[in-house]
């Protein structure tokens, strides 16, 4: 077994529901569904919360497009984020609704409609110190 | 179980307290309220501490102020509602006959960052890169939502911190007694839309203690026992974009329908309410979560002047709030909101907040509230929600 510091950095999701291909465009939203009751989770899951059921579950594939449900735009950010930035829930079509950044707009009121159509890509956006890099989703207008 | 009345109540003012520790704080609103309930140490048979950030072993450290009588410490944490869940737990000790009389006392020594820190390894933070989960962000999603729904606008969240910040000149225990008119918080720094600067509650540490016993022994110590009517925890229940966006409504609506029930009243009974108003968008939410008016009329409620001391819009404001008024909206309810001035004006530390507004209650009923008195306040309702989630609700009566 290789020790940390001679591994070979890794390409990582920022998320446990963001599945990572060779590339880029083959990233995509994973999810979990319960057989039991129906309820839809983004990332995997051991428990469902909605009928205390432990399975059997099933792995799904999330969509990646969807519409906005409710937006903010945050000035007051942490350090490492630019700001002004839209933050929105994003329902995603098929269901599950994720938390996510609306970018490739302005980020100011007029630009943001209710149930605006929106689409996911994915892009790295993060190196921690041993050189593995961190990929997360994002939404843009469709 | 028994009738429990409140015997005692005190609060710090609320600020920054750099010099002192936080048990020092909670300590310093313990001994004011035995003071005030004319107990001793000797006379409290449990404590139940309510902080956040030091939970564990908290109490003791309070008792290590106020006097190690050897008695029985809970140290709780429950989100904002750390100080109501340490209330509650108080109240069930003497409801249940396990003891005679107790303390709950709630603190917070918030440091600087307030609600806006971040924790972790920034490489792998998910705020700000994946949405972002901070307060600002949740309860201005919270607020936008009640807009898609129902067109209500930035005035009339903005309205939550004028009325407020009107409150808070007649609060001497408020961090800041500071009016704020319409355009100010408007046009004040943006922090998540909607909510500006002035439509966040401030940063900032305090504490505050009550002490409770049995209703048949209330009047061996004070000629105003004040009774606890109902008192309500829930957590939030499975919705749709619950795990995704913070349900503050479903587990609020919950808690109120329970309260009412426990209490044997309604709304329309209400004297006043001292509720969450972290964020000035929140306040709007929690009329319609707690019955105050019907849903969607949230904005028309606050433009009427229904929720303000007095009933009315003070004239000063009065040429401002006209545009975003609804001349035939008839208030049903007319309990004034948030008299303490409310967390936009007194600021949040976490732990005390819950027990904070229980103590402002207690004064009012007692006629003690001095120029905040909401008038013949007979019937006070409590309310804390925490984020992960938690709502306490209690109501007290003379």
């Amino acid at each position: 077994m290789a020790d940390a510091a001679t591994a070979a950095p890794e390409v990582r999701p920022l998320v446990p529901h963001l599945t990572l291909g060779e590339t880029r465009d083959k990233d995509y939203l994973n999810g979990t569904k319960c057989t039991t009751c129906g309820a839809m989770y983004a990332g995997p899951r051991l428990f469902c919360s909605k009928c205390s059921g432990e399975g059997p579950f099933e792995t799904v594939r999330l969509s990646g497009t969807g519409k906005v449900y409710v937006w903010t735009i945050i000035h007051q950010a942490t350090p490492y984020v630019k700001a002004p930035y839209i933050a929105a829930i994003v329902d995603l079509d098929g269901g599950v609704s994720i938390n996510t950044n609306i970018v490739d707009i302005e980020p100011v009121p007029a630009s943001m409609k209710f149930g605006m159509k929106v689409k996911m890509f994915t892009e790295k956006v993060s190196e921690d110190r041993e050189g593995n890099s961190y990929v997360a989703y994002r939404f843009r207008p469709a | 179980m028994r009738e429990v009345a409140i015997i005692g109540a005190s609060m710090i003012k609320f600020g920054r307290y750099p010099d002192r520790d936080v048990s020092q704080l909670a300590a310093r609103a313990g001994n004011d309220a035995l003071k005030d309930a004319g107990v001793t140490m000797k006379n409290i048979e449990a404590l139940y501490s309510g902080n956040l950030y030091q939970t564990s072993g908290s109490g003791q450290r309070i008792l290590q102020q106020m006097g190690q009588t050897g008695i029985p410490v809970v140290n709780v944490a429950n989100a904002c509602a750390t100080g109501s869940t340490a209330f509650r737990e108080a109240y069930f000790a003497i409801a249940s006959g396990a003891y005679d009389m107790v303390m709950a006392i709630g603190a917070e020594q918030m440091g600087k960052q307030g609600l806006l820190g971040s924790r972790g390894d920034p490489a792998t933070s998910l705020e700000g890169r994946v949405g972002s989960y901070m307060m600002p962000a949740v309860f201005g999603m919270a607020g936008m939502e009640h807009s898609r729904e129902y067109g209500t606008q930035m005035e009339h969240f903005a309205l939550a911190s004028v009325k407020n910040h009107f409150h808070s000149t007649q609060n001497p225990l408020a961090q800041y007694q500071k009016e704020s008119p319409l355009d100010e918080v408007m046009n004040g720094r943006m922090i998540a839309y909607p909510n500006t600067l002035l439509m966040c509650c401030p940063t900032g540490d305090g504490a505050a203690a009550t002490i409770l016993c049995s209703m048949d022994k209330a009047r061996q110590f004070t000629t105003q026992p004040i009774k606890v009517a109902a008192s309500v925890l829930t957590s939030d229940p499975y919705t749709d974009r619950d795990l995704s966006m913070p349900d503050i409504n479903t587990l609020t609506r919950n808690a109120a329908k329970i309260a009412y029930e426990q209490a044997g009243l309604g709304p329309k009974d209400l004297s006043q309410v001292e509720l969450h108003d972290c964020f000035a968008t929140a306040e709007l939410l929690h009329y319609e979560n707690l019955g105050l008016c019907a849903d969607g009329e949230a904005g028309k409620h606050i433009a009427s002047g229904a929720p303000w001391i007095g009933n009315k819009i003070p004239t000063k404001y009065a040429e401002d709030v006209a545009p975003f008024a609804d001349k035939s909206y008839k208030p049903s309810t007319t309990a004034v909101v948030n008299a303490s001035g409310g967390l936009l004006s007194k600021g949040h530390p976490l732990g005390a907040t819950g027990v904070a507004n229980i103590a402002e209650i207690v004064f009012h009923l007692r006629g003690q509230a001095g120029g905040r008195q909401v008038e013949g306040s007979k019937v006070g309702l409590a309310h804390v929600i925490g984020l992960c989630s938690a709502c306490t609700i209690h109501i007290l009566t003379k």
